[in-house]
């Protein structure tokens, strides 16, 4: 199996701006203009990322892509699966029925109910349509990077 | 005859978790697959979905003919195996064929226990159990034929609750007949139990508890009417029987391998038998929490077993580290996550914590600082941390007031727990 | 009543059409100018110090913040901000603080200096094809070399202890206490991947920076922190610290809110107690005291390392420096009138010291005559802003430049001047851990090397455009320089002709 890029968090840069929320509801909005994502579109998509603040450290958790998923296994539609050439773990929004069994395994509590147009589950997908997580683009103090199979950082630039 | 590298029986969760895993280790050995079902495939928690007209047949699957072909499977459907030869590594399906074997999984899953009923026997239509597809089809063309319009479910376990919710969608009224004092009794806390209870009531369905049926009355074969043990009748249409589940043992009955109420197995799904393993609902493995063996029903479960029995018959040697019962349903409209220990005995050194508020009901169970169970009920986010809390046995009693905090998260773990979870690459296997 | 409303200094405009309550905004500001009302955004601009944080972080660029009019009505001889600082001192009774260098409209001596270049009689030199040497040397030089005359060549003499510099640039003294660990981290790590120095201050050397000593100028102030054998060790120069461009004369205040559990074991005093630094060291009130610190401290690092001494760019500036070289010292550092700072007081800071370009040429014209130029480095600091004031500096005598403002700026700093609050945004002058994660260390580093890379690529063009292939040639190369709209007197302290005098 391939291994897929990751997010890295280095929670001791994270400035706890939230910015990568934004960017991400922007990359999965349907108009992807961040004004219209949030001024105009209902509704709007939920965030892949769950950001936790506690003091000073504060960090932005997504979906960590595992090796060794439970979400995988706990599906019970087939909604949630690994996608081959990239090894990502994706969630098809089509297949899926909310029964939160994902959200009942994942380990790191970062699959979301989304109560949008339909009851769905809804998680980080790396920006695949982009090619580069939103959130890594625009975090301005780099507290999350992308890293390659070998732990390399990828650089948007790169891409 | 036919011979296989890998033969599996049952094509169910366990029985494509081991697939998966067979192809990660041996891209090339041949597998067989039988069931006696004759659907490619389909998930079965998925038919209450199908029922209630959630989920058409197409989407019914939870991998497709595509992934058997992809992993070169060859399917045996609609037939079952019936005969086991440990000796001559053989087994024979219901046509006659023998499929020799290198490697044999048992994932037979379970079968619905249907407890003795006066008059059950004379029922020839509209009485039904709830586990396969077969079911949720034969429910569902009875009720179109009939006109059925409401309905007695026997058993407020999870599955008759299911029924029932699938039932309710097509618009049939349902009255829940349960033997315990409350329903869910097997997962659910007595708190959690009456919530759910009162928002089916406010569904518009009937529970009646601590009573069960006694008679069924039929006519012309025609299931019609159901007797309570308290002498009460209910009109019933309809009767849908979900009092659980037993492994399926049929199989290795006759033969040296042993079972206890599932097919006993080793940490690396190994039956007492040679290359013969077994995973799923039929098989009784290592439980987590206690330690000891159990029959642990539930999807995750049987997915996880049949993946490691799967990497095991490929030769990658992974063990089966336990698990411990779970479960995630949505009842009435309230989405319910139930782990581990829910209901410990008094004393015996449990502690609990509750926290109820307008629209959730959440309670943690510990045992030496360290997490045994828990019920999330109405809010759900975030729950899958407590399983691995559980499973990693952290030490809670830093952050227990925490626990059960709204904002709970990753952040009030243990730094060094937290930074190896969220610094890392996701979980090591 | 004689009670008057402070006016803000700056307006906070908010374009209510891009604005997507998205709050980053008011999470982020220190100074809690921001605050979030059902469904919509609120701005103080009161509270703004007009660091610009918010408005970078914007995601639509909702903000803008912009310099408010003074509603004063302003003269010529007063202005709103002499207005609002009586008012201000009227109401508390206290010094005025502010933070960074002074800002009041002295001639900016650089800005009236043109530099040559090469055209016919000698030819200009590419950069990108030769080569072109900005390597420099801190240190003493001897009075003469003597090679030995076997085949092989061989030095005879014995050469003072040297720092190794690849760019005349180096940043200046700014203590792990007046800014944060990240900001420290950032410009050493910074000099030492270009391979110049970076100065701990007086703030001694922090563990985590240890990594970095190896190119450091470990700072002996009057306060004396952090300062041990280890520290002196670990340092590749050590700088007694007499003065600073931005307070000549009075001494440092470290706040006790700004000597955290880290800050405190790092300079060696007690946690949350203030960072006093008297204005003179108590052990120095002559140049002979001067000397025996010097070798005091030359022994103690068993003379491996250059010793140097950083004075205020004042009146008698060439005369000091001069004691200072002929007390043993291998360089010195002259700071001035512009010479940044974490806290001081604001008419100190505007008021007291000279320009650093007329200090610069006088030091260097006065060691000349005096014929101990060889015997130290100069080292100019205070408000270097370009490539182009540092080709100055030099060839007006310097051997190479400290920056710290311009170093903060790369790294954020938007010069709002309120270092001295602990509340910078930019998490550079701060000591807030909520602040100082801001500062991530290895965007700093990047962008503090970007700018020497920067400024290196820049002095060697104007070098090629002057025929000159070695800054060594540039050293004190006067002739380079002209001035512009300056009078005879200053041209003659600058050591300069004006503009249109030829050779
Ligand atoms: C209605 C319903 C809802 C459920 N909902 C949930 C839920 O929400 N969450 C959850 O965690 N779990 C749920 N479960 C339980 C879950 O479905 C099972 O734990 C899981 O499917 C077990 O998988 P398995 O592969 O072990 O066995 P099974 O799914 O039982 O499959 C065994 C297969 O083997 C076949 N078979 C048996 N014997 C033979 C033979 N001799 N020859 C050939 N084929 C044979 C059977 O026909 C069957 O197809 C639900 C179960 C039911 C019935
Ligand atoms: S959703 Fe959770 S379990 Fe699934 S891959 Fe992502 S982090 Fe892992
Ligand atoms: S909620 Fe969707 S993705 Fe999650 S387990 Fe259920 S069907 Fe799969």
């Amino acid at each position: 199996m391939r291994k897929p890029k990751r997010i890295i968090i280095r929670e001791e840069y994270c400035m706890g701006c939230r910015l990568c929320e934004v960017y991400c509801i922007t990359q999965h909005s349907k108009s992807k203009d961040i004004i219209k994502a949030y001024r105009g579109e209902e509704p709007r998509p939920v965030s892949g990322i769950y950001f936790e603040e506690k003091g000073f450290v504060s960090f932005a958790l997504q979906c960590r892509h595992c090796d060794d998923a439970p979400c995988l296994e706990a599906c019970i539609t087939g909604a949630m699966y690994r996608d081959e050439s990239t090894g990502m773990v994706l969630h098809d929004r089509e297949r899926c029925v909310g029964c939160w069994m994902c959200i009942m395994a994942c380990p790191y509590g970062v699959v979301k109910p989304d109560f949008g147009e339909r009851k769905v589950a809804s998680k980080c997908d790396l920006c695949i349509e982009a090619e580069f997580p939103a959130c890594v683009e625009h975090c301005p103090n780099e507290a999350i990077v992308l890293v390659d199979e070998e732990g390399e950082r990828i650089y948007k630039e790169a891409v | 005859m036919t011979r296989s590298r890998y033969l599996i029986i049952g094509n169910s969760t366990a029985g494509v978790a081991a697939i998966e895993a067979i192809r990660q280790v041996d891209g090339k050995g041949a597998i067989t697959v039988v069931s006696d079902e004759d659907v490619v495939n389909y998930s079965r928690p998925l038919i209450s979905y199908y029922l209630g007209g959630r989920v058409s047949e197409e989407r019914m699957a939870f991998r497709d003919r595509r992934f058997y072909e992809r992993n070169g499977v060859t399917l045996i459907l609609g037939r079952k195996a019936e005969e086991l030869d440990v000796e001559g590594r053989k087994v024979v399906l219901s046509d006659g064929t023998s499929l020799h074997y290198g490697k044999l999984l048992i994932a037979t899953g379970g079968r619905p226990i249907i407890p003795p009923m006066d008059g059950l026997q004379k029922v020839r239509e509209g009485a039904f159990t709830f586990t396969r597809l077969s079911d949720a089809k034969g429910i569902l063309g009875y009720i179109r034929e009939n006109e059925v319009e409401e309905a007695v479910v026997l058993g407020a376990g999870l599955i008759g609750l299911k029924a029932t919710e699938g039932l309710v969608e097509r618009g049939v009224k349902v009255t829940i007949v349960e033997l315990a004092d409350r329903i869910l009794a097997n997962t659910l806390d007595r708190e959690a139990s009456a919530i759910l209870e009162r928002a089916l009531g406010d569904w518009g369905c009937k529970v009646i508890k601590e009573d069960t049926i006694s008679r069924v009355v039929s006519s012309r074969g025609k299931v019609r009417e159901v007797v309570l043990r308290s002498g009460r009748s209910l009109s019933a249409p309809l009767l849908v029987i979900a009092v659980g589940v037993r492994p399926n043992l049929e199989l290795v009955e006759d033969t040296p391998i042993s079972y206890d109420r599932g097919i006993t197995v080793d940490e690396h799904m190994r039956t007492s038998v040679e290359d013969v393993y077994a995973a799923g609902d039929v098989a009784q493995a290592k439980d987590f929490l206690s330690g000891w063996s159990s029959v642990i029903a539930v999807w995750p479960v049987a997915f996880r077993q049949g993946k490691v029995a799967g990497w095991n018959m490929a030769g990658r040697e992974v063990r089966y580290e336990g698990l411990f019962p779970m479960n995630s349903v949505e009842l009435a409209g309230i989405p319910t996550i139930s782990f581990g220990t829910t209901t410990p005995p008094e004393a015996d050194g449990y502690e609990i914590l509750t926290r109820r508020d307008e629209e959730s009901y959440r309670k943690i169970v510990l045992k030496e600082n360290r997490l045994v169970g828990a019920i999330f009920l109405g809010r759900i986010e975030r729950a899958g941390i407590f399983s691995g809390l559980i499973r990693d046995g952290i030490d809670v009693s830093s952050f227990k007031e925490e626990l059960l905090s709204d904002d709970f998260g990753l952040l009030v773990l243990p730094a060094e727990y937290r930074k190896h979870m969220v610094t890392g690459e996701g979980m090591e296997v | 009543m004689a009670k008057a409303k402070y006016r803000p200094e700056f307006i906070v405009q908010r374009d209510d059409e891009k604005c997507i309550r998205c709050q980053v905004c008011v999470r982020m500001c220190s100074n809690d100018v921001h605050a979030y009302y059902p469904d919509t955004v609120i701005s103080d601009s009161f509270k703004c110090v007009g660091c610009h944080f918010c408005e970078d972080l914007c995601p639509t660029g909702a903000i803008a913040i912009r310099r408010s009019e003074p509603h004063i009505k302003e003269n010529y001889h007063w202005s709103g901000t002499d207005v609002y600082n009586i008012i201000k001192q009227a109401d508390t009774g206290g010094v005025l603080l502010t933070g960074m260098g002074c800002d009041r409209p002295y001639k900016d001596y650089f800005g009236h200096i043109v530099l040559n270049a090469s055209q016919v009689t000698n030819p200009s030199i590419d950069p990108l094809r030769e080569p072109m040497e900005l390597r420099t040397f801190i240190g003493g030089k001897p009075e003469v070399v003597i090679i030995g005359k076997s085949s092989e060549p061989e030095l005879r003499t014995q050469i003072p202890p040297q720092l190794e510099l690849e760019t005349p640039i180096m940043f200046s003294a700014m203590s792990y206490g007046s800014i944060s660990l990240n900001a420290c981290k950032s410009l050493a790590k910074a000099a030492c991947d270009f391979g110049t120095c970076w100065n701990t201050g007086e703030g001694g050397l922090h563990r985590d920076l240890s990594p970095y000593a190896h190119r450091a100028i470990v700072q002996v102030a009057s306060g004396r922190f952090g300062v041990n054998k280890e520290y002196l060790d670990a340092g590749c120069a050590v700088e007694i610290k007499i003065g600073q461009g931005a307070k000549p004369g009075i001494g440092g205040h470290l706040p006790g809110e700004k000597v955290p559990e880290e800050v405190s074991r790092t300079r060696m005093i007690p946690e949350g107690t203030d960072a006093l630094s008297p204005a003179p060291h108590h052990d120095i009130y002559s140049i002979e005291d001067l000397k025996q610190l010097i070798f005091a401290l030359k022994e103690a690092t068993r003379y491996e390392k250059p010793v140097g001494v950083k004075i205020a760019a004042v009146h008698n500036v060439a005369p000091i420096a001069s004691g200072i070289v002929r007390a043993g010292a291998d360089f010195v550092v002259i700071d001035g009138i512009r010479g940044g700072t974490g806290a001081a007081p604001t008419l100190i800071r505007n008021n007291v010291g000279i320009p650093i370009e007329l200090a610069i040429a006088v030091v260097d014209s006065r060691l000349r005559e005096e014929g101990i130029r060889n015997r130290a480095s100069i080292i100019a600091a205070g408000g270097f802003r370009s490539s182009a004031d540092v080709v100055k500096a030099i060839a007006l005598g310097a051997d190479a430049v400290y920056i710290g403002t311009a170093a903060l700026i790369a790294l954020g700093c938007h010069l709002c001047q309120r270092c001295y609050t602990g509340k910078c945004n930019w998490g550079i002058a701060t000591q807030d851990p909520y602040l100082t994660k801001r500062l991530n260390p290895e965007i700093g580093a990047r962008r503090a090397y970007n700018l020497l890379r920067a400024w290196s690529l820049e002095i060697k063009e104007m070098l090629g455009g002057m025929g000159i292939n070695a800054i060594e040639s540039l050293r004190g190369n006067r002739e380079q320089l002209r001035g512009v709209g300056l009078n005879e007197v200053e041209l003659e302290l600058l050591g300069i002709k004006h503009a249109g005098e030829a050779w």
